[in-house]
């Protein structure tokens, strides 16, 4: 009758985690400790934190196989193991991209990288989920330290008011979630993802289904799926930079996984019900998302309608239904997370005290004041746009030949036309960088040389990674199957 | 039979003070009318023999969240005039909403009937030495131990970012200063002096 809870020995491959929470726990009373004048130390800390975490994962939580732990909640596949390094690192350098801005905005506060470090808790958390309840707990942990994130900067109303939108509308995507995880758990009585695959199959009754309703609508707002976007260009425009590249890249891998663990996993008998779903949800999400994505100024809401536009295609990957197909969708993710941290990165690194970079006037002639930002951006434009050899061909390519290969004509030629839609406004950006004469006079970028390095790297690796494509493919297709 | 009697009873005065806490025009009656619920429905819980939960529903949601609640109410000065205005308006709205929750719960019982499962049933008698709260103690800490140290990292998150988006170190606030009130001596802060009496005149 009483069994032991777990066995602490059996616990390595949740390492982790584990080792994540003692991070967030040291890093928040050394801050403490330190007092206001220090929290430079915190930012280095918390590197180093992140570090160790990686390091203690790579050498003790690998698994080659599904291991499922703690009463069933909790998973750990190769999967896993792949998205949370990528967690890890995409972390890291979302952080040193931050630093100066939030030196030059008075925001530099410990609690800034303790929230972001229970963001990624959170992520970890879905990404590992087995169980509806950790699947809801990680999405608020996720949540919660994102709202607060936006908000950090208290003395900008924008950044208030986008907060409490997104607090708002998050709310509500959250009660859709619960409420079609109730039915859910009502109607086929239990938790674990895997023991929902068995009991629910389609055909099935009309509460599954609701349920499965409000769980799509759930993961839609998550993503930024047309029509449940509308939180998306307001929250990345009105938050601070640095934020706005927090949420732009990291999230996305979690929220990939929450689809991939809730609908490819959990309700994979249900496949027929929701890719159907999904399929409208893809196509809106394209045209609106490129469409509109036309006509902005702000070059931080024009790269949120293209975030939308982009999770379009992602989308396309669950509607293949294949595993192909989600290998597709993560390869897409990973591309997307790296591009966007680029581009967002890019705009920090531009800006700097009481100059936003945000219009997209500011770039006018970025080629003469600054070359190498304006070459890496050039890069990212590029590989948003999908053009051969950089790494987004090939991230739109796999999307395609998914559906292809399910019989989705429909669905390759609407994406095809979007992307040629959404290429005029990539290739503005660079039209504006390198033929415009500038407006104004703006000082050239004073970001440190480490961190234009990473940057470098960073646009380096779209080329790269578009070159040699086979390692990254390869991994993705393993992975997901 | 006795339980039936209770248990209708219980769930009529539950019913009158939830339908109190929409329309009285008090606040603070509204808040109280809450509490009634809250007190009713622990005494239903009482009866299914979820003692613990009932406890707890009593100490936490009445004892301490509908206290906050009604300090809250009574120190904000709410104008109860502007409150009102425009409610009727959307309560349309509102009529729709009620009728979409009952339709859809209805359509839940009677999903839950097509796979055999029996709604009406009440809880089955447990034996006299069966205790509530420590299988409910076995189940959070045991089976559970993960969602629950999950909920405490919530619940961190949550404080850390009430203090980080609400603390601030304004010029001029008035505070206490630990180190110096600790290193104070007797001697820094009493001045003895020699004075001759003084003569009554």
């Amino acid at each position: 009758m009483s069994e032991p809870a777990f066995l602490w020995s059996s616990l390595a491959p949740a390492i982790p985690e584990i080792s994540l929470v003692v991070a967030i726990c040291a890093v928040l009373l050394i801050d403490v400790f330190m007092g206001d004048r220090r929290t430079g130390l915190t930012s280095t800390l918390t590197l180093v934190a992140l570090a160790v975490c990686a390091a203690l994962t790579v050498e003790y939580g690998h698994v080659m196989e599904r291991v499922v732990l703690l009463n069933g909640m909790y998973v750990a596949d190769e999967l896993a193991y792949v998205l949370k390094l990528v967690g890890f690192s995409v972390v890291a350098v979302v952080l040193l991209y931050s630093r100066r801005y939030l030196v030059d905005h008075g925001i530099l506060r410990g609690e800034y990288y303790v929230l972001a470090l229970t963001a990624l808790l959170g992520i970890f958390v879905l990404v590992s989920a087995n169980s509806l309840l950790t699947v809801y707990l990680g999405v608020e942990l996720l949540a919660l330290s994102v709202y607060a994130m936006v908000a950090f900067d208290r003395d900008s109303g924008v950044a208030a008011e986008s907060a409490m939108k997104y607090f708002v509308l998050g709310a509500i995507a959250s009660g859709a979630l619960l409420y079609g995880m109730s039915l859910l758990y009502g109607l086929a009585g239990t938790l674990d993802l895997g023991e929902l695959t068995a009991r629910l199959a389609s055909p099935s009754s009309l509460g599954v289904v609701m349920g499965v309703v409000f769980v799509v609508v759930a993961v839609a707002f998550k993503l930024g799926a047309v029509p449940f976007h509308m939180w998306l260009p307001d929250v990345y425009e009105g938050a601070p930079t640095s934020v706005t590249l927090f949420i732009g890249t990291v999230p996305k891998i979690a929220y990939f996984a929450l689809a991939l663990r809730l609908l490819a996993e959990g309700l994979a008998g249900m496949a027929p019900e929701w890719t159907q779903m999904l399929a409208p949800l893809a196509v809106l999400t394209l045209v609106v998302g490129n469409v509109v994505a036309l006509v902005q100024t702000n070059l931080k809401r024009m790269l949120a309608y293209s975030t939308i536009s982009n999770v379009g295609f992602i989308v396309l990957g669950f509607v293949a239904g294949t595993p192909d197909g989600y290998a597709a969708a993560l390869y897409y993710t990973l591309v997307y997370v790296l591009v966007a941290l680029g581009s967002f990165g890019v705009i920090l690194l531009a800006s700097r005290k009481g100059f936003e970079a945000d219009r997209l006037e500011d770039y006018k002639g970025l080629y003469r004041r600054d070359p190498l930002l304006a070459f890496a951006m050039m890069l990212l434009m590029f590989s948003t746009a999908g053009v051969p050899p950089l790494v987004g061909f090939w991230a739109k390519l796999r999307i395609f030949q998914a559906l292809w290969e399910t019989h989705h004509l429909y669905l390759v030629i609407i994406a095809a036309a979007m992307s040629v839609v959404g290429a005029f406004y990539y290739l503005r950006v660079i039209k504006l960088m390198y033929f415009d004469e500038p407006v104004a006079a703006i000082p050239p970028a004073v970001g440190g040389a480490g961190v234009r390095l990473v940057l470098g790297l960073n646009a380096a690796a779209v080329l790269v990674l578009g070159i040699l494509p086979g390692p990254l493919l390869n991994l993705c297709a393993r992975v997901l199957h | 039979m006795l339980i039936q009697i209770l248990f209708h009873v219980f769930a009529a005065i539950l019913v009158v003070s939830a339908i109190g806490v929409i329309t009285t025009r008090n606040p603070v009656f509204s808040a109280l009318a809450l509490v009634m619920c809250f007190v009713t429905s622990a005494a239903i819980w009482l009866l299914i023999e979820a003692e613990f939960l009932a406890v707890v529903l009593v100490l936490v949601y009445v004892g301490a969240v509908m206290v906050l609640f009604l300090f809250v109410v009574m120190m904000l000065d709410i104008d109860l005039a502007e409150l009102r205005q425009g409610f009727t308006r959307f309560a349309w709205l509102g009529w729709i909403t009620a009728l979409a929750v009952i339709i859809e719960i209805a359509g839940v019982v009677w999903a839950k009937g097509g796979l055999g499962v029996d709604v009406t049933r009440g809880a089955t008698p447990l034996p006299a030495d069966y205790s509530n709260t420590l299988e409910l103690g076995k189940l959070l800490y045991g089976r559970y131990a993960y969602p629950l140290e999950l909920a405490a990292m919530l619940l961190l998150v949550a404080i850390v970012a009430a203090i980080a988006l609400t603390m601030r170190h304004r010029a001029g606030l008035k505070k206490q200063d630990v180190d110096a009130q600790v290193a104070v001596r007797a001697a820094d802060r009493v001045r003895l002096v020699k004075m001759d009496p003084e003569k009554r005149p």
